[in-house]
């Protein structure tokens, strides 16, 4: 778990008084392994079939289709990194 | 008021009644069964105005109990060993969803060999599960103990087994003197919920907590179990004064430790046995009455000036000691001259612990090594 991660105050009883709060809790932190997507990209969107988290999408970036990866949620399963036909993304370490 | 001669099951029955528990979830075991059959007894006489939830097994009966806390009733159920090894899961659950469930277990071996009868292996089996553990020597104090558990419950939020051995107090009839309703009600409010479950004002409770909070949550309940040394010490204060019976100082009970060179430190009924036999042994006697939150300063304070003391136990640790002898160990470690510690594993499985084997025990506190010996 990263350092910026650590909290020091939480809810008694672990109580959640907000409906639908689960998007705030964050589990990125689970990862070991980081997808990052590289310029060999095409925007072909079969990592985002494959992604069991659904936290890949298809943007546009300077006028070209790119998959963007969510690091709040993603846990680094590297499905994405296995599926890719063009070997676009590369898996590194988390420090 | 008069004393009734009941059994130590009815007297729990009688403490749940007078609480106005709303939901109690039973599962039949020996030596607990009497307590649910008193209860459902009670339940179809129209005594108690409660939901009585007959379940397929003691898992389920925790369960059950949680979800009806989560919604703020008083909530109750009673079990031992092979019931309370299955509700092992349920109890972690409880606890850290700081659900104040109040519980009896009536202390008996557990498998294998089966084996119905007392000893108190079950529930210290439990005593890392987050529960406040109760144990007591008697009927009466069973009846006091049981109304007062959900006191500490409720202040401090968290769970409460009260622990009374089978048969030697479940069974055995005694004179206990009851306590009038109003004076139960003065002494224990209505339930006053936090964060209970309501379907128009939605709350999760229970929820995953990750490495960023579970460490915090512990640490919550660990300070709540330190409260709930302050709670058991003012609900025997102020038992006291509704109905007029104390136990020691809540955490636990000394008797003849005045002039006294060395004591007998052990827990639940058979302190009983070793009563009649301080005065002539010149052997002090420090009941343990709360295992969890374990009073460790409370001992330490109690052994002052002792030259030896002896922990008798109705559990093994097996490869290490008895449970309560290494706990009492290190209450005492780091006191320069504190006390010789002996251990005597003795009783389980139901082998009875007879005077002559309590004088033995004395004599060995005086006389005997540090280190644990079993008395059989």
């Amino acid at each position: 778990m990263p350092e910026e991660k650590k909290t020091d105050s939480v809810s008694e009883a672990a109580v959640i008084r907000k409906p639908g709060s689960s998007r705030e809790n964050k589990t990125g932190s689970w990862r070991t392994f980081r997808p990052v997507v590289t310029d060999k990209c095409t925007g072909c969107s079969i990592c985002t079939w494959f992604c069991p988290e659904d936290c890949i999408k298809i943007i546009e970036k300077d006028g070209k289709k790119q998959g963007e990866i969510d690091y709040d949620y993603c846990k680094g399963c590297l499905i994405c990194v296995e599926e890719c036909p063009n070997k676009a993304i590369t898996a590194e370490r988390e420090k | 008021m008069p004393k009734n001669v009941i059994s130590g099951a009815q007297a729990v029955a009688e403490a749940v009644r007078l609480c106005k528990a709303g939901v109690i979830a039973v599962y039949p075991i020996t030596p607990q069964t009497r307590i649910s059959e008193s209860i459902a007894q009670m339940v179809a006489d129209g005594d108690i105005d409660a939901e009585l939830i007959m379940v397929e097994s003691e898992h389920s009966a925790m369960s059950a109990c949680m979800g009806a806390a989560a919604t703020g009733v008083r909530t109750y159920t009673a079990t031992a060993s092979q019931g309370l090894a299955l509700m092992h899961e349920m109890l972690f659950a409880a606890s850290g969803m700081r659900l104040p469930v109040v519980m009896s277990v009536t202390n008996r071996a557990l498998n294998s060999p089966l084996n119905i009868w007392n000893d108190e292996q079950d529930s210290f089996a439990q005593r890392d599960s987050g529960w406040v553990q109760l144990y007591v020597e008697n009927a009466q104090e069973v009846f006091d103990t049981q109304i007062q558990s959900f006191k500490i419950a409720e202040e401090v939020r968290l769970p409460v087994m009260v622990c009374l051995d089978g048969y030697v107090i479940t069974h055995t009839y005694e004179p206990v003197e009851l306590v009038e309703q109003d004076v139960v009600d003065k002494f224990l409010p209505k339930l006053k919920p936090v964060d209970t479950l309501n379907p128009s004002k939605p709350l999760t409770l229970g929820p995953v907590g990750g490495p960023e909070h579970y460490i915090l949550f512990k640490k919550q309940q660990q300070e709540a179990m330190e409260k709930a040394a302050e709670a058991i010490q003012k609900a025997n204060i102020e038992y006291s004064s509704a109905a007029g019976r104390k136990y020691g100082n809540g955490l636990i009970e000394t008797v003849n430790l005045k002039g006294s060179e060395s004591a007998l430190i052990t827990i639940g009924s058979v302190a009983g046995t070793a009563r009649p036999l301080l005065e002539k042994e010149n052997t002090g006697l420090i009941r343990i009455r709360a295992l969890r939150p374990f009073p460790a300063d409370d001992i330490r304070k109690a052994c002052e000036g002792l030259k030896s003391v002896g922990v008798l136990e109705k559990d093994v640790s097996l490869g290490a000691n008895g449970a309560l002898y290494d706990e009492v160990k290190a209450a005492l470690y780091g006191q320069g001259a504190g006390p010789r510690v002996s251990g005597f594993i003795a009783g389980l499985g139901g082998r009875d612990i007879t005077e002559k084997d309590m004088a033995l025990v004395l004599e060995k506190i005086k006389t005997g090594k540090e280190g644990v010996e079993w008395i059989m």
